[in-house]
């Protein structure tokens, strides 16, 4: 139980995907400049990494340990194909969700958090509990910082920002400075 | 120069300034700021990078007539993903130090939006020999931008350059630039630079052209 | 490099009917599989080796005086040298000097460092009950001040002759008074104290479980399995 919290803490916060690994950054730089948008992002990330983890572990449990050789495409083709296969489920069972989560879907599995996280729990040799919390943990991890870059956006718009560092940059600036306040949480399971 | 000479050599330099996959466009830099922490590591990256582009940019434009539009995504993306494992063996058993540096980051060089981009965009629309050029071009322009991040942070975050030291003993290393905030903060304030120079570029076309019109 | 594929896809005609699109997908799959079995085939050994290689370097470095080593299981109740068709999931190493003379284990351990999980192998002389060597083998910790834990000769060098009784503690820089204690490294206190903590657990899960002194598993004569693993 202790190590799940760890592993749990860890991802969502020690070692944040976006702050520490710069996954997904694509989606963090482009979509975050709403606070509505970058939460849903989050939630629909978070839903597509729960289902990542459940297929990293059927395919390392039943087909990896005879092939390693096929990780790299085996994770990009099933991932894709599982999630495609969710969206239509979805659009078909609940359009209202469809319409708040599922327009992200086909955007999220080209995103690189998706196949860093099947990777990582693989090297890591997680088994099926371990896998599924790390998968909540990194989605909700990549759902604070989209959530707290948005807001600091949101804001940025109404300030008067020098032409020359506008866009891409100040953003990186600004994750920057959140990566590094996210270095507080390190050493928060080992200090006990 | 011949006409077809000169059409590749822009196929290529484009990537390097114009169309600088990073600087300019700010692409596929996902996976790859998390290894930009050494000048080795960025250019090790920066070279599988190069291997996995060019390789697939050759495949999809020589297949292009053989592959139907409907699953051409597909198709790239297995094409691209075969190249990534290549990279990923021949790494591990040639250079293990290097692999187990990089580690987990090299497989995710297939989520590199340019990689899939430079072929949906570019390689399966043209010839062999430019595709080949435009994912030289691209790779390269890549592999600066990488080496100048590792290079940046290894120099400010560790005082060394390819693990040499370079400014003795005094030099109190910022070791903020080789953990991941330097990652953000470089590679921001590199485009800052950038946007500059262009700014800068851009005025000095302006007045050029306004000195031309006063003079006629 | 590209020569790996190199066999033509066969020019069907040019309407994308159904079945061509998967005609298409299915060959790019027996492609891309030819030449992935190709590069996994052609690596494989050399891959092995180098593991091989690095996992004795490690066991030798941390058993000083190890000149052979096996590989060895937690099965039915006692620790024995792993069967070949088995695969649990923790091992252990046994090392043996000259003549096949048992020396000591090497444990490998893992926990919760000061950024993310940290890996390591320690050597351990059952019969003075003392740690004899620790190597760590993965680690994020901070560069410059958390990576002392392996990059420190001091602090590594504390490992070199370590009562494990009643428990390894951690004391300042300095005020070390008893045997089984470790100088904490300056600026990197929560990861000294992670080191010895994962020891400490380590010891926990096996040190009961080791066979009593003199009854150690032998090392099967002639042969040095570990090494082509």
């Amino acid at each position: 139980m202790q190590e799940l919290f760890w592993i749990f803490i860890s991802s969502m916060l020690i070692n944040n995907f976006v702050l520490t690994y710069f996954l997904g950054i694509c989606p963090f730089l482009g979509v975050s400049n709403s606070l509505e948008t970058s939460f849903r992002l989050g939630l629909a990330t978070t839903f597509v990494m729960l289902v990542t983890a459940l297929c990293a572990w059927v395919l390392n449990t039943y087909l990896l340990i005879y092939a390693p050789y096929l990780k790299v495409i085996s994770f990009i083709v099933v991932i894709a194909s599982t999630v495609q296969f969710i969206e239509m489920l979805i659009k078909k069972l609940s359009p209202a969700l469809f319409r708040a989560l599922g327009i992200f879907l086909p955007l999220i599995t080209t995103n690189c958090a998706i196949l860093g996280l099947a990777i990582f729990s693989t090297n890591r040799g997680y088994g099926f509990a371990e896998g599924i919390t790390y998968a909540l943990g990194a989605g909700l991890g990549f759902t604070i910082a989209m959530v707290l870059l948005a807001g600091l956006r949101e804001e940025s718009e109404l300030s008067d920002v020098p032409a020359l560092i506008e866009g891409t940059a100040m953003n990186l600036i600004i994750a920057g400075i959140l990566s590094m306040a996210f270095m507080g949480f390190a050493g928060l399971f080992s200090s006990a | 120069m011949t006409e077809s000479e000169n059409r590749d050599y822009n196929e290529f330099i484009k990537g390097i300034w114009r169309d600088n996959p990073v600087f300019v466009q700010v692409l596929g830099m996902c996976p790859m700021l998390a290894v930009t922490n050494s000048a080795i590591n960025a250019i090790a990256m920066g070279g599988a990078t190069l291997f996995v582009l060019v390789g697939s940019s050759f495949l999809v434009a020589a297949f292009k007539k053989w592959i139907p539009k409907q699953v051409r995504i597909s198709c790239f993306i297995i094409i691209i993903a075969t190249f990534v494992t290549i990279a990923d063996y021949t790494l591990l058993a040639l250079v293990p130090v290097v692999h187990k540096e990089l580690g987990a980051f090299i497989p995710l060089i297939v989520a590199n939006c340019m990689i899939l981009g430079r072929q949906e965009a570019f390689a399966s629309k043209n010839t062999v020999r430019l595709a080949v050029m435009d994912a030289l071009g691209m790779s390269t322009g890549f592999v600066i931008a990488l080496f100048t991040l590792g290079a940046v942070r290894e120099i400010l975050g560790a005082g060394s350059l390819f693990g040499i030291d370079l400014f003795g003993a005094a030099w109190e290393p910022w070791v903020i630039m080789i953990l991941p905030p330097g990652g953000f903060l470089t590679l921001g304030l590199i485009l800052l630079v950038f946007n500059w120079m262009t700014q800068r570029k851009q005025m000095f076309m302006e007045k050029v052209a306004e000195a031309q019109r006063s003079d006629s | 490099m590209t020569e790996i594929i190199t066999s033509d896809k066969p020019a069907a005609d040019q309407d994308p009917h159904p079945a061509r699109l998967i005609v298409t997908l299915a060959l790019a799959g027996l492609i891309s599989g030819v030449a992935i079995v190709g590069i996994f085939e052609a690596t494989f050994t050399t891959i092995a080796e180098n593991k091989a290689r690095e996992l004795r370097a490690a066991v030798f470095k941390v058993l000083p005086g190890v000149s052979q080593m096996q590989k060895l299981a937690y099965l039915d109740g006692q620790v024995v040298p792993l069967p070949p068709d088995a695969s649990p999931e923790k091992t252990i190493y046994a090392g043996y000097g000259e003549g096949g003379k048992f020396i000591g284990y090497a444990i490998p351990g893992e926990g919760p460092g000061f950024q993310d999980t940290i890996k390591l192998l320690y050597g351990y002389k059952p019969a003075d009950r003392k740690v004899v060597g620790m190597e760590i083998l993965e680690s994020r910790e901070t560069p410059g001040l958390g990576d002392k834990i392996y990059k420190d000769a001091v602090f590594v060098g504390n490992f070199a002759d370590l009562p494990i009784d009643p428990v390894i503690e951690v004391v300042k820089k300095g005020r070390r008074d008893s045997d089984n204690q470790v100088d904490a490294i300056t600026g990197a206190t929560i990861s000294s104290r992670a080191v010895v903590r994962i020891i400490n657990e380590t010891n926990v899960i096996w040190l009961d479980k080791l066979p009593a002194t003199g009854s150690e598993p032998v090392m099967p004569a002639g042969s040095d399995e570990v090494a082509h693993d």
